[in-house]
């Protein structure tokens, strides 16, 4: 029986770039390959190439023994190979059942049989396991649910292959858990799993093969028995990388950011943050836990002013900041690393110099009453391109040429330039790779122990434990309680997170 | 009723995601086709049939630009318009008339109805197909495969790629359709309608028709009714004119349809979602 998908010699180039060189590597059925790499090793492009969407430069891909054509992404998906794409791929204002029909319609006559397919989800769900409301609308579903209809999406096709393109980076530490399982019985059913991730003990729990990507090339394969995370991690950015964040005794001083009674509304015009009170001290890392969407993109958006306040306060060193613009906020002396990178970190059809300097475009030594210093903006890139590590052929780049991680570096790099003492992180290692996530834990460790007091909003539990002094648990727009990170319970508080109260 | 049937070539573009301002000039042109077709040919059939082509050629230019070029939709659509207005200045010729008109058929026994009868059974040929047309995309868009995966292509293209669902070519057939539609509304409005053309002969019916798809939500039934509420209050206006009761000048009189119509969509307006992926070229393999 010949291999599920078996890719021999694949070399895809890109102008400056070979995102694939040479790449072989096989699949069989039932069992789970995990298939890592920093952002821009060239997993995407293999993916890609996999399915027909892009065209190799050289080299083969067969699935189930026959060659795939370039383009045939039907024929692909025909020969029963599903992907659950990282940005998940669903119609956000159509149904469940009409989301996952979609493409392969059940019919009566020249209609769809609405009935038919509504059954035939349901027997679905069923048969997996994976409960879901086959009427509800996509958009109102949260992320972990609308993943499992992705999934579901893959499996009706009868999937062989199903590749699971980081699958875990917006789920609750229980819905990892299931979803794990969900993986484990697929595979036990002969279905292949290649899982994408950046996790490495996830890969450790339900890999059979690991197969490494660095740089384009293929640099190993293992498996979970042969290594451990700390081996993987230095595989993958060859070199060795700490895991454990070095992490010394706070000295936690006086209370800098103090938020009093917010209450908050979202884009909905829900009340979304339901009355948080919180203090910052200087140099502490307080860590806000939570599962996305239980109101923290509100909260930090109202601290920063990038979202009115309904009624509460935040008080800056006891001077309240009222409901202030975001220029306003950051010369009050709050930075900010924002959630969403590509819309509020950068922009980035400009060049990398000029974001690095866009909280002080307007201030010495950037400029020079109206007229801005060209060659002090040019040094600064410079120096900040090397401090930073970020990785680009030049500092003249625009900052969309950039790789996540190292936009990530661009942001965090800008936001740490002022020394300000209040920083507020949300979310800063979402898709970024080990390497960077490594150096940009350290740059928030690095603040805090020059005393600024640091706010640290993060959906990986992981993350909030390694770094916090303290963790505040958010969960339905309420901090739900206040931890002491020493000895802090990982199930507890994924419990408290899941918004169960004990 | 025009301007309902316009509003369906709007529907068919946007629902796909290509904005179509050129209707107005898709309009002008096959009209204008339509017109000297039926006088060289002598038949007014074979105008029409011509009429239905220049509009799907239109309408590949438009895909061509918008969908293999990934061209600003927006200039795509005004390079349509000008070119319409252009050609059709050039080649007009004052004083041709047609051999004959598409007549009024009045449909038995329903036509008898009061009101509904003279609204809907007493037309001619194409204001018929151009009612078959409305519907029938009212069920297509809504109850068949080619609806569901037209409106995911227009909402979320890469999710209907990944799904084995062809963008470009969806938006190819879909767009070449809307001129077809588009060439019947145009041939309706000089075949059956008035029967006589002249420079500028559109009069801004392809824009009005956009605002009535904006109104009626993209749905096809929802824009042939802001489009019998917009022809309401254009009759409403002329009787008010007719009847001399308002000592306003007729012209302020002729914009009160379309006053009503922009406060109706700037009150709408924050409440209605277009297509997501409106406007918006796909790139394969992105995102």
């Amino acid at each position: 029986m010949s291999a599920l998908l078996e890719v021999t010699g694949v070399t895809k180039r890109y102008p400056g770039v070979v995102a694939n060189d040479n790449i072989s590597l096989t699949v069989n059925a039932g069992e789970v390959v995990a298939l890592l790499g920093e952002n821009g090793a060239g997993k995407s492009t293999l993916l890609k190439a996999v399915f027909g969407l892009v065209k190799p430069d050289s080299g083969e891909i067969k699935i189930g023994g026959t060659p795939i054509v370039f383009g045939d992404t039907a024929g692909v998906i025909a020969r029963g190979v599903g992907m659950v794409h990282q940005h998940f791929q669903l119609v956000p204002v159509m149904t469940v059942t009409e989301n996952i029909i979609l493409g392969g319609e059940p019919k009566r006559g020249l209609f769809i049989n609405k009935k038919a397919a509504r059954d035939e989800i349901l027997a679905l769900s069923k048969r997996y396991g994976l409960e879901v409301d086959p009427d509800a609308v996509i958009e109102d579903l949260p992320v972990g649910m609308q993943q499992r209809v992705e999934i579901l999406k893959a499996l009706r096709k009868d999937v062989k292959l199903l590749i699971l393109d980081e699958p875990t980076a917006v789920l609750t530490p229980q819905e990892i858990d299931e979803l794990l399982e969900v993986i484990r019985n697929l595979a036990k059913s002969g279905v292949g799993i290649v899982l994408i991730t950046h996790k490495l003990h996830e890969v450790m729990a339900v890999a059979d093969r690991v197969v490494v990507l660095r740089g384009g090339k293929l640099v190993g394969a293992t498996s979970p028995k042969e290594t451990d995370e700390a081996g993987l991690a230095q595989m993958m950015v060859g070199r060795s990388v700490v895991l454990q964040v070095n992490r010394t005794e706070a000295k936690r001083g006086a209370v800098v950011l103090e938020v009093k009674g917010l209450q908050v509304l979202d884009d909905r015009k829900l009340l979304m943050v339901k009355g948080v009170d919180l203090s910052l001290h200087s140099g502490e890392i307080l860590g806000v836990a939570g599962v996305e969407g239980n109101g923290q993109r509100e909260l930090v958006e109202a601290i920063c002013g990038m979202r009115n306040r309904e009624s509460g306060e935040v008080l800056l060193k006891g001077v309240p900041t009222k409901n202030l613009n975001p220029h306003a906020v950051h010369e009050a002396g709050i930075s900010h690393v924002p959630e969403d990178r590509e819309k509020h970190g950068l922009i980035s059809t400009y060049s990398i110099a000029d974001n690095l300097i866009l909280n002080q475009f307007d201030q010495a030594p950037f400029a020079k009453g109206w007229i801005r210093d060209l060659s002090a903006i040019a040094q600064n890139a410079v120096d900040t391109v090397a401090k930073f590590d970020i990785r680009t052929p030049s500092a003249f780049n625009t900052a969309s040429s950039l790789s996540g991680g190292n936009k990530q570096k661009v942001v965090v790099a800008r936001e740490l330039s002022e020394d300000l003492p209040v920083l507020i992180a949300a979310q800063p290692t979402r898709g970024v790779d080990v390497g960077s996530i490594e150096f940009i834990h350290n740059q928030l460790i690095a603040a805090r122990d020059k005393g600024a007091a640091v706010m640290l909003v993060s959906a990986e539990l992981d993350e909030i434990l390694s770094l916090s002094d303290r963790i505040a648990v958010m969960s339905g727009g309420k901090i739900v309680a206040v931890l002491d990170s020493e000895g802090a319970d990982r199930n507890y508080i994924g419990r408290l997170m899941a918004g169960l109260k004990e | 009723m025009p301007l309902a049937l316009a509003a369906m070539v709007g529907i068919m573009c946007e629902r796909t995601g290509i904005v179509n301002i050129g209707i107005e000039g898709t309009l002008l042109l096959t009209s204008f086709v339509a017109f000297y077709a039926a006088i060289a040919t002598k038949s007014i059939l074979i105008g029409f049939c011509i009429a239905m082509a220049t509009g799907v050629a239109m309408s590949l230019l438009l895909a061509l630009m918008s969908v293999t070029w990934k061209m600003d939709q927006i200039i795509a659509g005004t390079i349509l318009n000008i070119l319409a207005t252009g050609l059709t200045s050039f080649f007009y010729i004052q004083g041709n008339m047609l051999p004959n008109m598409f007549k009024q058929k009045p449909i038995p026994g329903l036509s008898n109805i009061p009101f509904f009868g003279d609204v809907l059974f007493k037309h001619g040929v194409l204001m018929y197909l151009g009612f078959v047309v409305i519907l029938t995309l009212y069920f297509a868009l809504f109850h068949t495969s080619w609806g569901l995966r037209s409106r995911a292509v227009g909402e979320h293209p890469s999710a209907a790629d990944t799904a084995g669902v062809s963008v470009t070519k969806l938006r190819y057939i879909n767009v070449a359709v809307a001129g077809a539609i588009g060439g019947l509304c145009g041939s309706y409005l000089v075949l059956e309608l008035v029967g006589s053309w002249n420079r500028g002969f559109t009069a801004g019916k392809g824009f009005t028709a956009l605002a009535l798809m904006i109104f009626g939500r993209w749905n096809p039934l929802g824009a042939l009714a802001a489009a019998m509420f917009f022809g309401l209050s254009q009759a409403g206006a002329n009787q008010l004119m007719i009847d001399g009761t308002v000592n306003i000048p007729p012209q302020f009189v002729g914009i009160l349809p379309y006053v009503m119509v922009l406060i109706v969509l700037a009150i709408s307006a924050g409440k209605v979602r277009p297509p997501a992926a409106e406007g918006q070229p796909y790139e394969k393999g992105q995102g």
